[in-house]
């Protein structure tokens, strides 16, 4: 699916292209020199996380092993993983990321959502400005923030809420947000709401038949990279939570092994392979849309 | 593509969004101002609650001495007004006694890592930031080119970024451990995390694989508004493939480039998650992968206002570093990106 998506979408360079590769044809050396770093980067990608994968799946006694495929395959390091006897609250960990990140994501949106329609569609003064602001927002340092955080929360009792990790993560996602919708909706064909108008259409009617339909791919898209970036944050989750309310990042950073003063690799592995899986899964599903929304907002990886 | 970016509202005379607003002098743009206003506000509102006043508060807190005893009585004290000690004790290593005698930190002491910390944040930023351009723009050619299965290159690429940088460090973490995989197929006995100098590499190593992809896809998307026609001229009148490179790809993709470098500047002046999960934060001799940002972590619980302090010192680089990307070499962010925008989507 991934494949025919991009593959649609540079039909037209490929077409454009495809005259110049007939004179190609000639040697084919250039062709053979570009797979060849293609299959180098690709390896380059892809070797480490195969390598995750393939240790998360062996057993805790072959940790060394390097076989390069998988061998003493068991699931017992998942089993580790997830043991609360041991002190891993991966469970635990993973639903308050998801809850954590929903949370940020829908205030982010809700907030967002206004704003980037203004900047994408309505001419002000000071809309350069405004733009700016935001787009410094979204790389804003996140230690700025940590220590007037740390004494604000320890002072009201919020250490290790949930409201002392989503209130800073609003901090990065919010701009985010804002920065790759106005990117987006700059490029909604603004003139079919007109049309719509001139059929008759109400000024609501108009926005909600036409326009929203169009733009909740870009929604949907800004709202994945919202939650990916709130996932992935460690810095400020590392310091404000508690064991109760540590997002997977924090409990993967801490993990804990079936033996003592051992470094628990194999269990490492297979939770990071649990908590990585699915946003690969849901990066390669919307790949193009990703790739537009990322080079748009231009955020952090 | 261009037909509907040109009906952007700027100069509609009768725009029907909002056609009965305007009744004052000043037209559609005041109209659409008070909108603007009203949409923009909320978002500005809870930015500035969430960023703004952590900053000030920063600010506030850095002029403020740090709660201690006060060994000339034995009780604790809160602070009081500090000046600006808190920052010469960073930027000039000084340590102010409970007596009030100021003089040079100890060895030991936080103050007297700034420089350390200042000098390797800078190092993995250049060394790091001119790796994964060079990399990356060499991905991003080859990405640009058509053969079979670049869609499996491109793929593949968005996995390193979709990997959370605390799982990262683990992996990474794994693969450099004494008995892992690296020492193993290079048949070395190096202490990746705990080697001065090795343990700088493997920060630097896992960083440039984590995000090169990112600079890869930001140059890719420079390079595709490239137009064929000019690599054709550039053939016509006899440029090798070097010189087509020098002479047309990298003029033409340079706002791309220096955005995608301005991005990953800042991004890699603020880098924490890797040192401080990779190498435990202080890798060989105990700070050699020590970065502003950690050493910012570090001192919160030794002192808030002391922390807040070195915290404003990190960002007025980082604002400093932006500002001359922005005013010296022309990165106007806000042009290419929408630029880019429109070739991606295509």
């Amino acid at each position: 699916m991934t494949i025919a998506a991009s593959r649609a979408g540079t039909a037209d360079r490929d077409r454009a292209v495809a005259t110049t590769r007939v004179k190609a044809k000639k040697s084919n050396a250039p062709m053979v020199r570009t797979i060849i770093s293609a299959i180098i980067i690709v390896l380059w990608c892809i070797a480490p996380f195969y390598w995750m994968i393939v240790t998360a799946f062996r057993d805790v006694g072959f940790t060394y092993d390097t076989t390069p495929w998988p061998t003493h395959v068991t699931l017992d390091n998942f089993a580790t993983a997830f043991s609360t006897n041991l002190g891993n609250h991966l469970g635990q960990a993973m639903l308050n990321s998801l809850f954590i990140g929903a949370t940020v994501t829908v205030v982010a949106l809700l907030f967002g959502i206004s704003a980037a329609y203004a900047l994408a569609r309505l001419e002000f003064k000071g809309k350069s400005i405004v733009a700016g602001l935001i787009l410094a927002a979204s790389m804003f340092p996140g230690v700025a923030l940590i220590t007037p955080l740390f004494q604000l929360f320890t002072n009201i009792g919020w250490m290790g809420t949930y409201q002392a990790l989503i209130i800073p993560s609003i901090s990065f996602v919010l701009p985010l947000t804002v920065y790759t919708l106005t990117a987006f909706l700059r490029e909604m064909p603004w003139d079919l709401e007109e049309a719509a108008r001139i059929d008759g259409c109400t000024r609501v009617q108009a926005f909600f038949r036409v326009i929203f339909p169009l733009a909740a791919p870009a929604v949907f898209t800004t709202a994945i990279l919202a939650f990916i970036s709130s996932w992935n944050e460690y810095l400020i989750s590392s310091q404000l939570s508690s064991d109760a309310t540590q997002p997977v990042t924090v409990a993967i950073a801490g993990f804990a092994g079936s033996q003592p003063h051992v470094e628990p690799y194999t269990a490492v592995m297979a939770a990071g392979t649990i908590v990585t899986i699915p946003l690969v899964i849901l990066v390669l599903i919307f790949q193009r849309r990703i790739v537009a929304g990322l080079t748009a907002g231009g955020v952090k990886g | 593509m261009s037909a509907v970016t040109e009906a952007r509202p700027e100069k509609i005379p009768g725009d029907p969004f909002f056609p009965k607003l305007p009744r004052k002098k000043g037209g559609l743009n005041e109209a659409h101002g008070r909108w603007a206003v009203y949409l923009i506000a909320p978002a500005i509102i809870l930015l500035v609650i969430v960023i703004g006043y952590p900053v000030v508060s920063a600010i506030i807190m850095s002029f403020q001495k740090d709660a201690g005893l006060d060994k000339a009585t034995g009780l604790f004290v809160e602070g009081g007004f500090a000046g600006f000690s808190n920052y010469t004790h960073w930027l000039l290593q000084q340590c102010v006694s409970s007596t009030g005698a100021v003089s040079a930190c100890p060895p030991g002491n936080l103050g007297a890592q700034f420089w350390n910390a200042f000098g390797v944040t800078f190092f993995f930023t250049a060394v790091t930031v001119v790796l994964e351009t060079v990399i990356g723009v060499w991905m991003a050619i080859i990405m640009n080119r058509t053969f079979r299965g670049r869609a499996l290159v491109r793929a593949a690429i968005l996995i390193p970024w979709a990997i959370p940088t605390a799982v990262t460090a683990k992996l990474w973490y794994f693969i450099f451990a004494y008995n892992g995989i690296l020492n193993s197929v290079l048949g070395t006995k190096i202490l990746w995390t705990s080697d001065e100098w090795a343990s700088k590499f493997a920060i630097i190593i896992a960083d440039t694989w984590k995000t090169t992809p990112f600079m890869a896809l930001l140059i890719l998307a420079g390079l595709q508004l490239i137009p064929a026609e000019v690599y054709e001229a550039g053939k016509m009148d006899g440029a090798s493939t070097i010189q087509q490179f020098f002479r047309l790809t990298l003029p033409l993709v340079r706002p791309a480039l220096l955005v995608a470098i301005l991005f990953r500047v800042l991004d890699a002046l603020r880098i924490y998650d890797l040192p401080a999960i990779l190498t435990g934060g202080g890798g060989g001799s105990g700070n050699a992968t020590t970065t502003l940002s950690i050493l910012v972590v570090d001192q919160i619980r030794q002192g808030f206002n002391s922390a807040s302090a070195l915290s404003t010192i990190t960002f007025l680089i980082i604002f400093a570093v932006a500002f001359i990307f922005v005013r010296f070499l022309g990165a106007n962010v806000v042009q290419t990106q929408s630029n880019q925008q429109k070739g991606v989507l295509k």
